[in-house]
C-alpha cells in the first residue's frame, strides 16, 4: 500500500492508494452508518404485490441497480475522484425528484458522514460535514470517505452499486421470510452486472470530475420514486425506506 | 441559440442524414410584442415539423406542431428548439401522438428539444405522448435553461409499444436547470437492449404508459406544496427548489393523461392563490 | 493512509458517548438506555421516570421501536414530555442493531434533541422490545437498565443473559402481579444476586403510587454523579 494522496493516483479509476481490504471494511452490510434500517423501496414493493418470490426480488434489484444503482455509482466515483462534494450535492437533489428519498439519503449521508470521521478521519469530510451539517447525499460522503480510505472512484462505485442492492434483499429475507441463500444467490447472479455498473459509474465519476457534472448519469425509477412518497405517510413501517 | 430571429439560424433542410435518416429542425422564438401580448418572430419548421398558430388567449402566444410526416423514423435526427424571452409567454401543443418507428438500417433515430425561458418568461410545453412502436428506437433528450424568475409547466409522456404492441427501444432524457443549477435531471430506458429490470418492481412494474409534469413557479418556493400520493402508481413531490413534479404510471396514456390533468388543476390551483 | 492530515482537528464531532462534552464545550446529557423483553413496562418506566423528575431535571426521550413510531406516540399520547422532547429513530426490524452495532442513528437523534431543546440533563434512549441478549453500546449510553417483570417468568434472572448480568440496573417490574403468576419474588432476587454480584436490582409496581421510586432515585444517584464527573476540570 502506498501512502500518497497524489490526485493523480486516486483518480485513476482502475487503482487507488489502499488496497482490496479498505473496500471490505466500508461495504460490509455491518459498516455503522445505518443502512440496516432502509429497504431501498422494498417494503413499498413488497406491500403492492410486485416483489413476491427470488424471481420479482431478483427483478427488482436488477432495475434498482441500472437506475439507483448506478447513479449512486457515478456520484460516489466522482467523489472519490475529487469532484467538488457541493456541487455533486447539488446534482444528487437534482437526481432524486422524490423528498421523502432526498430527506433519506442525507440522513443516511450524515450517518455514513459520523462512521466515516471516526474511522477514517479526513479534512475533506469534516469540510463538508461543517457546509452540509444535516447531511450531503450519502453518496457523495461514501465516494469521499472512500478517498479517505484510500481507495478510488472504482471502489467507491463498487461500494454505492453493492449497497443499492444488498439492502432490498436483506430486506426482503425480513419482509417475506425468504430463504436467505436464495437472496443471496439473487446477488451472486446479479455480480456481473454489479461489476458493469461499477465500471460504468466509476467511468462517469472520473470524466465528471474532469469535464463537469453534466456527463454524470441520471438514470431513474418512476416505481422507486412514487412508492417512496407513498411508503414515508404509512403510518406503521418496518422500514425508514 | 441567438434568440433574436432574423432567420439566420434554420437547420431545416430535410435531408437525409448518414445513415439514411432524416435529419430536421424546427425553431420557435417568442418576445414581448411591445403592447402586452407576445409576438413570435421566428416559427419555422421542415420536414415532419409543421407549426401552426392557433388563436393566441391573452398574453400568451400559441403554436401546434402539426405532424407532417411520419417520425421519428430509425436513423432520423430531429431537433425542436424553442426561445421564450424575458416576459414572454408561449404555449406549445401537438395536434397527435409522436410515434417512434423502426427505420430501415436499425440505427437509432434522435430526438432533440432545447428550451430556454428568460426572466418573467412562461413556457407551458404541453406535447401529446411519445409513442415508441415494436422495433424503433429513439434516443429522445429535453433540455431546460430556466431563468431564476421563469415559469414552466412541462409534461411528458410515454407510451411503451402501440395498443396490443411490444414495446421498442425508448430512452429519454430531461434535464433541468434554473439560474445555472441543476434542478431536475432523469433518465429513463425501456424495452429490448435497455439494461435490466425495466420492467421490474423497482422502475416499471408492467406499467405501459410513464409521464412526468413539472412546474416551476415561485408560488412553490419554500416547500408550500407537500409531498403526497395521487392514487397507488402516482406522486406529486416538491423538488429542491421552487418547483413541484409529478410522476405517474399508467396501464394506458388516457389513465396517464387523466392523472396528469388532476394534478395541474390542483397545482394551478396554488399558483392563482399565490 | 492519507500522510497530509493534520493529527488534530479543531472541529470534531462526538462520535459516541465517550466524550462528556459537546461539540461547543458544554456539558452533554447524561444518557441511560432503557432495554429489555417486549412488555415487560419499558415504555411505563420511561413514562413514569419522564412524570417523577421532569420538574428538576431537563429530560428528553428517544425511542427505538420494531413498528416506527408506536412507542413514541404513546409517550406523546401521556402527555409525559413536550412532543419536541420525544423522538422515534426507525430500526429496520432490528431493534437491538439500533442500540448496539449500528448506533449512528441513535446517537444522531440524541444529539438533535440536544441542539433543539437548548441543554439537557438527561436523555433516556428505549429499546424496542427484544430478547434477553440486547444490550446498548457503550458508545451511546453512559448507563442502562434492564427491565424484566414478574409474569414474564421467575427464571429469568437465574437464566442470565447480557441484560440481566450486566445491566448497570435491573429492573423487576409488576410485583403486583406476583401472586396472581405464582412468581417467587425472594427466588429471583436470590438469582439476580448470583447473576449480578454488587450491581443493583430494584423490585418496582408501576401501578402503585410512587411505584417507580427506586429506579428514580437511582437515575438521580446516576445524574449527581455524571454533573459532578462532567463539570471537575
Amino acid at each position: 500500500m502506498t501512502a500518497t494522496t497524489d490526485v493523480a493516483d486516486v483518480a485513476d479509476v482502475a487503482v487507488g492508494a489502499a488496497g482490496r481490504a479498505a473496500l471490505l471494511v466500508l461495504a460490509d452490510g455491518r459498516f455503522p452508518a445505518g443502512g440496516h434500517a432502509h429497504s431501498g423501496g422494498a417494503e413499498a414493493a413488497v406491500k403492492a404485490g410486485r416483489v413476491t418470490d427470488v424471481p420479482s426480488l431478483e427483478a427488482f434489484c436488477r432495475g434498482r441497480l441500472h437506475t439507483a444503482g448506478l447513479a449512486a455509482a457515478a456520484l460516489a466515483a466522482a467523489a472519490a475522484a475529487g469532484a467538488d462534494p457541493l456541487e455533486l450535492d447539488e446534482a444528487a437533489d437534482a437526481r432524486t425528484p422524490s423528498l421523502a428519498l432526498r430527506a433519506a439519503a442525507r440522513r443516511l449521508g450524515r450517518q455514513m458522514m459520523r462512521a466515516a470521521r471516526a474511522t477514517w478521519p479526513s479534512p475533506a469530510l469534516d469540510t463538508l460535514a461543517s457546509a452540509r451539517p444535516r447531511g450531503a447525499h450519502q453518496p457523495v460522503v461514501l465516494g469521499l470517505a472512500a478517498r479517505a480510505a484510500g481507495l478510488g472512484p472504482l471502489d467507491a462505485a463498487y461500494a454505492a452499486a453493492y449497497e443499492a442492492v444488498s439492502g432490498p434483499a436483506t430486506a426482503v429475507v425480513r419482509l417475506l421470510s425468504l430463504d436467505p441463500f436464495h437472496a443471496t444467490a439473487v446477488l451472486a447472479r446479479l455480480a456481473p452486472e454489479l461489476d458493469v455498473v461499477a465500471v460504468a459509474g466509476a467511468e462517469a465519476g472520473r470524466r465528471a470530475s474532469d469535464e463537469g457534472l453534466d456527463v454524470l448519469p441520471a438514470p431513474s425509477a418512476p416505481l422507486l420514486d412514487i412508492t417512496a412518497e407513498q411508503h414515508a405517510a404509512w403510518p406503521v413501517r418496518l422500514f425508514a425506506t | 441559440m441567438d434568440g433574436h430571429g432574423h432567420g439566420a439560424v434554420t437547420v431545416t433542410d430535410a435531408a437525409p442524414a448518414p445513415g439514411a435518416g432524416l435529419r430536421a429542425a424546427a425553431r420557435i422564438v417568442a418576445a414581448p410584442d411591445g403592447r402586452g401580448g407576445t409576438a413570435l418572430p421566428v416559427l419555422e419548421g421542415a420536414g415532419p415539423f409543421a407549426l401552426r398558430r392557433p388563436r393566441s388567449y391573452g398574453h400568451e402566444a400559441r403554436v401546434a406542431l402539426v405532424g407532417a410526416m411520419s417520425a421519428p423514423l430509425g436513423g432520423d435526427r430531429l431537433a425542436l428548439a424553442a426561445d421564450v424571452g424575458a416576459g414572454a409567454a408561449l404555449c406549445f401543443t401537438t395536434t397527435a401522438a409522436t410515434i417512434a418507428l423502426p427505420g430501415r438500417t436499425g440505427a437509432p433515430a434522435t430526438y432533440d428539444t432545447r428550451l430556454t425561458v428568460g426572466d418573467g418568461g412562461s413556457l407551458r410545453w404541453l406535447p401529446e405522448p411519445l409513442i415508441s412502436a415494436r422495433g424503433s428506437d429513439l434516443r429522445q433528450t429535453t433540455h431546460v435553461e430556466l431563468a431564476a424568475t421563469a415559469c414552466l409547466v412541462l409534461r411528458e409522456e410515454q407510451v411503451l409499444g402501440r395498443a396490443g404492441e411490444s414495446t421498442g427501444r425508448l430512452t429519454t432524457r430531461l434535464t433541468v436547470r434554473r439560474a445555472g443549477r441543476p434542478l431536475l435531471d432523469q433518465e429513463l430506458s425501456y424495452g429490448p437492449g435497455a439494461p435490466g429490470g425495466w420492467d421490474g418492481g423497482a422502475v416499471l412494474g408492467g406499467h405501459r404508459a410513464v409521464g412526468q409534469l413539472l412546474v416551476v413557479h415561485p408560488a412553490f418556493e419554500g416547500g408550500q406544496v407537500s409531498p403526497r400520493a395521487l392514487g397507488p402508481t402516482a406522486a406529486l413531490t416538491p423538488l429542491a427548489g421552487p418547483a413541484v413534479v409529478v410522476s405517474a404510471l399508467a396501464p394506458d396514456a388516457l389513465a396517464l393523461r387523466k392523472v396528469l390533468d388532476s394534478a395541474l388543476s390542483q397545482l394551478n390551483a396554488v399558483i392563482r392563490a399565490f | 493512509m492519507h500522510l497530509d492530515h493534520p493529527t488534530t482537528y479543531p472541529h470534531r464531532h462526538t462520535y459516541g458517548a465517550a466524550s462528556p462534552l459537546r461539540p461547543d464545550g458544554t456539558r452533554r446529557a447524561l444518557r441511560i438506555g432503557l432495554g429489555g423483553p417486549v412488555g415487560s413496562g419499558k415504555t411505563a418506566t420511561v413514562a413514569a421516570l419522564c412524570r417523577a423528575l421532569r420538574e428538576e431535571v431537563s429530560i428528553a426521550v428517544v425511542t427505538n421501536d420494531i413498528y416506527t413510531r408506536e412507542d413514541a406516540e404513546f409517550l406523546l399520547r401521556q402527555a409525559v414530555l413536550p412532543p419536541e422532547r420525544i423522538t422515534a429513530v426507525e430500526t429496520g426490524a432490528c431493534p437491538h442493531t439500533a442500540i448496539r452495532d449500528d448506533i449512528s442513528a441513535n446517537l444522531e437523534a440524541v444529539e438533535d434533541l440536544e441542539d433543539g431543546t437548548g441543554p439537557l440533563d438527561l436523555v433516556l434512549v428505549e429499546s424496542g422490545g427484544d430478547n434477553l441478549t440486547a444490550t446498548f453500546s457503550k458508545g451511546l449510553v453512559d448507563a442502562q437498565i434492564f427491565v424484566i417483570d414478574v409474569a414474564g417468568g421467575d427464571d429469568i434472572p437465574r437464566k442470565g443473559g447480557p441484560g440481566v448480568t450486566t445491566a448497570d440496573l435491573l429492573v423487576v417490574n409488576k410485583t403486583d402481579l406476583a401472586p396472581y403468576v405464582g412468581a417467587d419474588l425472594a427466588g429471583m432476587a436470590r438469582d439476580a444476586k448470583a447473576q449480578r454480584g454488587d450491581l443493583p436490582v430494584a423490585f418496582t409496581s408501576l401501578a402503585a403510587e410512587d411505584g417507580v421510586a427506586p429506579v428514580r432515585d437511582w437515575v438521580r444517584e446516576r445524574l449527581a454523579a455524571w454533573t459532578a464527573t462532567a463539570t471537575a476540570p
